[in-house]
């Protein structure tokens, strides 16, 4: 069933190009895509290509000088700016890059009471810290003095209590190694098992690939193709469009090569 | 050429070692990687090894002998985030030719277009800006480069055809090179040699 | 897309723009005061007993004082002296704030706690006390207010710009240019001055209303400018005498003017700030 739905979403920024002179520069254009209840959609692409902007677009978080146009809708409801804050942490929830979203003046134990709603928030928040190896000392820790992996559980956690149905991940797995990559990729196979709709936005292929249902192809502000996961494989044949295939053939453990003019 | 690091050892301040006791030696021609845990000091040994920090302990040494550091430095290094590393007020014509004037073969070579050269980095994208650290990093008196996540932002295409660049340009000119990466893949796919840190 | 001049004219206008056209505005004002004062015949002044002591009327905007002098273009001459000593003041200190910015940031530890040091050292007096003993100093006058202003603002700016060259020297572009063999001298010259330059403009417009104000006030405790030199300073101190027989017009027009002037300098910076901080940049 589907939950989200982003229907022709175009995003332009207003900025001056030298001077006073001000034009607008498209970074999102005609971008469709579709969230479903349980599944993960793995949205990748290069880094700079506007991945980010589509979150901050659903969220209703874009800078000022922003401009979208076409639709979003959340449950069969058009999302209004309005709707978005409302929604905002509740029903969608971010899954941000790094710590710096945390308030750094406030103990992450309460961080994480605030976005519980419905039920006990100490007892929610001591469960999920419980749930994610996380002791009871760090409830009372200041961001600044968790470790990587550490702020990466307290981040997940927070998006866990809030009972979202819809979780966006932004580039959760930068510079990370292995075994925390891992950590949390499993932590949003779960969202998904438990029914929550994933957005997992990356430029890893592989590590996404390996949690998925579908990965949705993004280039310069678009989205080239919806492919299932098991079209990921072998010579990436079963892929339709010639930038997948060649994203695909171009990773190290595949044939590492380019084409001139697939980019 | 050989690049040596012996005993090297780091810390910030007054506080714990962050590492001690690390060796390497790369010699030209070879492609060395290093792998580890995050948090482990690769960036931090890769910046002393290209002098951007002064190790506490240990020495760096090429040929046996210290690297003068005042002028051109034959280490250079190519950092993850290439946004950072060029001037925002400079057109890209003028980073590009800050430390040397490299040619349009060569240019062509790292996939870099003319048009390219006289826009601001604002309006170029990560990967396209990164080909132009890694240009301005292989001037010809670069005998050793050090790629620190030099690719790890970039899409798949493009980090195969820099590498791609990179590693013809290095046979070519006989230097050495240090990829610090976290993506096991690459580190297979490119490296003669890998230092687990 | 290139637009014709007429449909640039139906557009409104952009924050940029209109930011500068505020800024234009302004600084036009500020010249016309300025050149009025200067450009002012002297007999304007001259000491006329026939109309004394006259209230505000059409023929003397700002009313005359107990000499019969006409305060409309005392105001002016006295406004534009103060703008000078105003200007002057905060150019020289902006100047002194950015070598010794730069000095601190780029010339190593010791240089580093000598300029710290002296920023603490000022920053601990009272602008007026240290302005007042160096004016004093130099032997009072122009030349001594002027030194005096210089010599006392800068150490807040200095400030700023040093912490400023600080995080633009640890910046990744301008590491690697050292590494690229590029002198120290170099790299301060193209890639951290052109970074600093917008901070220093809006430095030194906003130092200008503290500049202006201080000079009055100095002048007005009778420490700066000499009575033949009849900045707004002077004028306001003389003219204490008269309020109580109730000629307000004499403080209160010169005053009046003296605070939209600084009122204006410290719109044109709060206007150059936003332009330059990139929160506010692209709207």
């Amino acid at each position: 069933m589907s939950i989200l739905k982003v229907n022709n979403l175009s995003v332009s920024f207003k900025q001056y190009t030298s001077g006073l002179r001000q034009t607008t520069h498209q970074v999102i254009s005609n971008l469709n895509i579709e969230l479903v209840s349980g599944e993960i959609l793995a949205v990748v692409g290069a880094s700079g290509s506007g991945k980010s902007l589509l979150a901050h677009a659903i969220l209703g978080i874009l800078p000022l000088n922003a401009e979208t146009s076409g639709q979003i809708t959340y449950d069969g409801e058009v999302l209004t700016s309005k709707r978005q804050e409302q929604l905002r942490g509740k029903e969608i929830a971010l899954v941000p890059q790094s710590v710096s979203y945390l308030n750094p003046l406030m103990r992450v134990g309460s961080q994480v009471r605030s976005s519980v709603r419905k039920r006990n928030a100490k007892q929610a928040q001591e469960e999920v810290f419980q749930r994610y190896h996380l002791k009871k000392e760090v409830g009372n820790m200041y961001p600044f003095q968790l470790s990587g992996g550490m702020a990466r559980r307290v981040l997940v956690s927070t998006a866990m209590v809030s009972g979202a149905s819809v979780i966006i991940a932004d580039e959760p797995t930068p510079g990370l190694d292995k075994v925390v990559i891992e950590e949390a990729l499993n932590n949003f196979r779960e969202f998904a098992d438990q029914g929550c709709a994933v957005m997992l936005i990356s430029h890893d292929i592989e590590s996404a690939l390996k949690i998925a249902d579908k990965v949705a192809v993004f280039y310069e502000g678009t989205v080239l193709e919806v492919a299932p996961v098991e079209d990921f494989e072998g010579k990436g044949d079963r892929l339709r469009h010639p930038y997948t295939q060649a994203l695909w053939r171009a990773l190290p453990q595949n044939d590492f090569t380019w084409i001139e003019g697939s980019i | 050429m050989l690049l040596e690091a012996k005993n090297i050892g780091f810390k910030y301040g007054a506080g714990d070692w962050l590492f001690r006791h690390v060796d390497l030696q790369v010699e030209a021609l070879e492609v060395v990687g290093i792998t580890g845990p995050s948090g482990v000091g690769k960036t931090t040994f890769s910046r002393i090894l290209a002098d951007y920090e002064l190790p506490n302990e240990g020495t760096v040494t090429m040929d046996g002998k210290p690297i003068m550091t005042s002028s051109y430095h034959p280490v250079q290094l190519v950092f993850q985030h290439p946004e950072k590393a060029v001037n925002p007020r400079w057109k890209l014509r003028r980073t590009l030719n800050e430390g040397w004037q490299p040619n349009d073969d060569f240019l062509d070579k790292l996939g870099i277009k003319q048009e390219w050269l006289n826009r601001w980095p604002n309006e170029l994208s990560g990967g396209e800006l990164q080909r132009f650290c890694v240009a301005r990093a292989l001037g010809p008196k670069t005998k050793f480069l050090i790629a620190d996540e030099m690719t790890t932002m970039l899409d798949a295409v493009t980090q195969a055809q820099i590498w791609h660049a990179v590693l013809d340009i290095a046979k070519e000119r006989n230097m050495g090179v240090l990829v610090i990466s976290h993506d096991q893949h690459l580190i297979n796919r490119v490296c003669t040699r890998v230092l687990e840190f | 897309m290139q637009l014709s001049n007429k449909q640039l004219l139906k557009q409104p206008l952009n924050k940029r723009q209109r930011t500068l056209l505020v800024c234009i505005g302004l600084s036009i004002v500020v010249c016309v005061v300025v050149l009025t004062g200067i450009l002012l015949d002297e007999n304007r002044i001259a000491t006329n007993l026939e109309v004394r002591n006259s209230p505000p009327s059409l023929d003397h905007l700002f009313g005359t004082d107990w000499l019969g002098r006409d305060m409309f273009s005392r105001t002016l001459m006295g406004l534009s002296l103060s703008i000078g000593v105003g200007l002057t003041g905060a150019i020289g200190s902006a100047t002194i704030s950015v070598i010794l910015g730069l000095v601190a940031a780029t010339m190593g530890k010791v240089a580093d706690s000598i300029v710290t040091w002296l920023i603490d050292l000022f920053l601990s007096v009272p602008h007026l006390v240290s302005l007042i003993l160096i004016a004093f100093a130099f032997g009072g006058g122009f030349k001594g207010i002027v030194l005096g202003i210089a010599l006392t603002h800068w150490p807040s700016l200095a400030r700023v710009i040093r912490s400023e060259v600080m995080q633009v020297r640890s910046l990744d572009f301008v590491q690697v240019s050292k590494k690229m063999g590029k002198s120290r001298w170099w790299i301060t010259k193209e890639h951290m001055l052109p970074h600093i330059i917008p901070q220093m403009l809006v430095g030194v417009l906003l130092l200008f209303p503290h500049a202006i104000l201080h000079e009055a006030a100095v002048t007005f405790l009778g420490l700066g400018l000499s009575p033949q030199e009849p900045a707004i300073g002077i004028i306001l101190s003389e003219s204490m005498r008269y309020l109580s027989v109730g000629m307000w017009w004499l403080a209160f027009f010169p005053g009046i003017c003296l605070l939209f002037i600084v009122r204006m300098f410290d719109k044109i910076g709060d206007n150059l700030r936003m332009l330059i901080d990139p929160h506010h940049a692209h709207r």
